[in-house]
C-alpha cells in the first residue's frame, strides 16, 4: 500500500511519451509518475485513447522507434533506469523480471508451435537450463495457472484452446521467470465474464503468492473494483486521479472520475439513469495549455482554459490526488493560477 | 461466402470437380517426382549399362532389346543415359533452389521484418536481378565463373534468389503485424529469434510452394545451360547435354532429341502438378471449397 516504508519495484518519474503525427512531435503521455509497491495492484483506468497501452509499451520499452520515443522522464526499475537501458539489456529485463500480458489472447500466440514449447522457449531464454528441466517448469507453469489436465494438454496447439485457456497460457510464460512486475494490458476485455472472474481471480491469486507488483490496465470499473489496490485514473495523457480502491469509489473527486462511474451501468439503478460523457477525448494532436477535460466538464470555469492544474492530494487525504483547479482548491494554488 | 451463394452460382460444381482434379493431379506430380526421385538416387542399379561405355558398332541404333531406347552417336545406350542425366538434373536442380532458397529467404524476411531503409536497398538489389531473364543471368554467371557444376549451382541460385525474397518478404510483412511477434518481444526475445523461430515456421508454405514451382524452372535452366554448352561437361550425361549431343542427327535418329526431351517434359509437368496442389492446399480462399 501506498505509505508503507517498502522501496517500490518501479516508479515512474514524469514520464513524457511522444508520436509523430505527420512529421511533428505530439505528447501522448505527459509527465506520468506513479509507483507500485510489492504484493501492489495498481490499476490504470481510462477511456480509449487516454494513453493506458502507451504507458505499458513505454515501461517495456516496446514504442516503435520510428513512431515513437520517450523524451522525457525516467522509469526506475529494480535500481535502474530503463530509458537508459540499450536493446540489449532491455530483452534481459523483458520476461524475466519484467513481463506482460496482453489483451488479445487469441493471437498472442505462435499458431505453429505447441503452447507447452512456447512456454518451455520462454524459461530456457532467460534461464540456463536443460530442455528437460525447461519442459518440467513449463508443465508447473500450466498447472499453476490451472489448466486442466495440463500434462495432457502440454503438446496441444493454440487452436485447440479456447480465448480463456488462451490467455492463461499467456499468463503462464508471462511468469514464468517469476517476475518482479507483470504489466496487463486489459488482459481480460477480450473475454466472456464468468471467464473474466476467473482469470482475474487467478491473477489476484498468483501476485500474493509471488509477491508480484502487477499494474493493471483497463477502462472497466468493475474489474478496478474486484482487483486493484490503487487506482490511477488517466485523462489525455495524464493521471487526473489517484487515490486507493475505497477511497476513489466512496469519494471520486474529479470530475471525469464522478462521470465514469456515473456511465457505468449498475443492477441497482435503472438504464435511464446511465449518463454517457458527452464529446470526445481530444486527439494528441491538439494542443491546450489548460485542463484537457475542460471541453467536456459541467464544472469549466475560465481557469480551467488558462494553465494545467497540478495533482494535488485533498485535504486530511494525503494518498487521495486529484488534478482539477475547482475541487482541489486550496489558496496557495489559486495564487500560482493567477 | 455462404453456403446459398455458393450454390446458386452456375459454375459451383464444375469448380468442385476441377478441385478434385486438382487435387488428384497433386498426387499423380507427387508420385511421379518421387519415382524420379528413386530413380537418381538408385541410377548405378537401374541402368542397364555404364553411361559412358561405347558400343560403337550400334552407333545411333534404334531401340533393341539389349538397348531399350537405342543408342547415341558414340554407341552409349540412350536409357542409361536418361537415367544417370536424372541424377545431375535433380542434383543440380534442388542443391541450386535450397540455395536459393536460405539466400533468398533470409533477405525477404529481413526486408520485411525490418522495413524502411533495410528493405528498400534489399528489394531494389533483387528488382535489379529480377530485371534479367534467368538463362541470360544463368549465362553470365556462368561465362564469368567458368562452368564447373559447382559454379552452375550457383549461377541456378542466382536466378530464383530474387523471386524467394519476394515470396518471403510480403507473408513476413503480415506476420509481424501479429500480436505474438509483440508478446514474443515482451518476452524479451532477440530480433533473431523472432524471425527464425515466430516468423519463418508462419511463411514456410509461401516458400515451398515456389520452391516446387521454381525446381522445374531450375531443371530446364539447367538443361538450357547444357545444352548450350555451359553446363555438365560431357561424357558426363545430362539432359540437355544429350540433345545437344543428338541435336545435328536429328533426322537420321530422332530418338537422340525426342527420349531426353520426354524425360525433360515429364519432370516439368510433375513438378508444376506438384506445385499447383500445394498451392491450392495452402491458400486459405481455396482451403474450404
Amino acid at each position: 500500500m501506498s505509505g508503507s516504508s517498502t522501496p517500490p519495484i518501479l516508479s515512474v518519474e514524469g514520464l513524457t511519451t511522444e508520436f509523430r503525427v505527420s512529421g511533428t512531435w505530439h505528447e501522448a503521455i505527459r509527465d506520468l509518475s506513479f509507483s507500485v509497491q510489492p504484493n501492489e495492484t495498481l490499476a490504470i483506468v481510462g477511456e480509449s485513447g487516454c494513453g493506458k497501452s502507451i504507458t505499458a509499451l513505454s515501461i517495456m520499452q516496446l514504442i516503435n522507434k520510428s513512431q515513437g520515443r520517450i523524451s522525457k522522464g525516467r522509469i526506475m526499475f529494480e535500481g535502474r533506469d530503463l530509458t537508459a537501458c540499450s536493446e540489449q539489456e532491455m530483452e534481459k529485463v523483458r520476461g524475466d523480471a519484467l513481463a506482460m500480458i496482453f489483451q488479445e489472447p487469441m493471437t498472442s500466440l505462435n499458431p505453429v508451435m505447441s503452447i507447452g514449447f512456447q512456454i518451455a522457449e520462454s524459461v530456457r531464454y532467460h534461464r540456463s537450463v536443460s530442455k528437460r528441466d525447461a519442459n518440467k517448469r513449463a508443465l508447473e507453469l500450466l498447472e499453476l495457472v490451472k489448466i486442466p489436465s495440463a500434462a495432457r494438454r502440454f503438446d496441444d496447439y493454440p487452436h485447440q484452446f479456447s480465448g480463456g485457456m488462451r490467455q492463461r497460457v499467456m499468463i503462464a510464460m508471462a511468469l514464468a521467470c517469476e517476475p518482479k512486475l507483470l504489466l496487463a494490458d486489459e488482459p481480460t476485455t477480450a473475454l466472456d465474464v464468468t471467464i473474466q472472474v476467473q482469470i482475474l481471480a487467478l491473477l489476484a491469486d498468483l501476485k500474493e503468492t509471488k509477491q508480484m507488483g502487477m499494474v493493471f490496465i483497463t477502462h472497466n470499473l468493475g474489474v478496478v473494483a474486484s482487483i486493484a489496490d490503487r487506482v490511477a485514473v488517466m485523462y489525455g495523457g495524464r493521471i487526473i486521479e489517484e487515490a486507493d480502491v475505497l477511497s476513489l469509489f466512496d469519494n471520486p473527486t474529479h470530475p471525469y472520475t464522478e462521470a465514469l462511474l456515473k456511465s457505468m451501468p449498475r443492477v441497482d439503478q435503472a438504464r435511464s439513469e446511465l449518463h454517457p460523457i458527452a464529446g470526445q477525448v481530444p486527439p494528441i494532436t491538439v494542443e491546450m495549455p489548460g485542463c484537457r477535460y475542460a471541453d467536456r466538464c459541467p464544472l469549466r470555469e475560465a481557469r480551467c482554459d488558462v494553465a494545467t492544474p497540478p495533482l494535488t492530494p485533498l485535504a486530511g487525504k494525503p494518498g487521495h490526488r486529484v488534478r482539477c483547479w475547482v475541487r482541489a482548491e486550496s489558496p496557495l494554488l489559486e495564487a500560482v493560477a493567477s | 461466402m455462404n453456403p446459398a451463394t455458393t450454390l446458386r452460382e452456375p459454375g459451383w460444381f464444375a469448380r468442385l470437380m476441377r478441385l478434385c482434379w486438382r487435387r488428384k493431379a497433386a498426387s499423380a506430380g507427387a508420385l511421379i517426382t518421387l519415382l524420379m526421385i528413386l530413380i537418381a538416387v538408385f541410377a548405378p542399379w537401374i541402368a542397364p549399362h555404364d553411361p559412358n561405355e561405347q558400343d560403337i558398332l550400334s552407333r545411333m541404333a534404334g531401340p533393341s532389346a539389349e538397348f531399350l531406347l537405342g543408342n547415341d552417336t558414340y554407341g552409349r545406350d540412350i536409357l542409361s543415359r536418361i537415367i544417370w542425366g536424372a541424377r545431375i538434373s535433380l542434383f543440380i536442380g534442388v542443391t541450386s533452389i535450397a540455395l536459393a532458397m536460405v539466400v533468398g529467404g533470409v533477405l525477404g524476411i529481413l526486408a520485411g521484418y525490418y522495413g524502411g531503409k533495410t528493405d528498400r536497398i534489399i528489394m531494389a538489389f533483387m528488382d535489379m536481378l529480377l530485371s534479367f531473364p534467368s538463362l541470360v543471368m544463368g549465362l553470365i554467371v556462368v561465362a564469368v565463373l567458368g562452368p564447373t557444376t559447382l559454379n552452375l549451382i550457383i549461377a541456378i541460385a542466382f536466378t530464383a534468389i530474387a523471386p524467394f525474397a519476394r515470396i518471403s518478404r510480403a507473408p513476413t510483412l503480415a506476420v509481424k503485424q501479429r500480436d505474438f511477434i509483440e508478446a514474443g518481444r515482451a518476452l524479451g526475445y532477440s530480433d533473431l529469434r523472432i524471425m527464425a523461430l515466430h516468423v519463418l515456421p508462419n511463411i514456410m508454405d509461401e516458400i515451398m510452394v515456389l520452391a516446387s514451382l521454381w525446381l522445374a524452372t531450375a531443371i530446364r535452366t539447367e538443361a538450357s545451360l547444357s545444352f548450350i554448352g555451359l553446363g555438365v561437361r560431357p561424357p558426363t550425361a545430362s539432359w540437355g547435354g544429350m540433345i545437344r549431343d543428338g541435336f545435328e542427327s536429328m533426322l537420321d535418329a530422332p530418338g537422340l532429341v525426342i527420349y531426353p526431351s520426354i524425360a525433360i517434359l515429364i519432370i516439368m509437368v510433375a513438378l508444376n502438378l506438384l506445385g499447383d496442389g500445394l498451392r491450392d492446399a495452402t491458400d486459405p480462399k481455396l482451403r474450404h471449397e
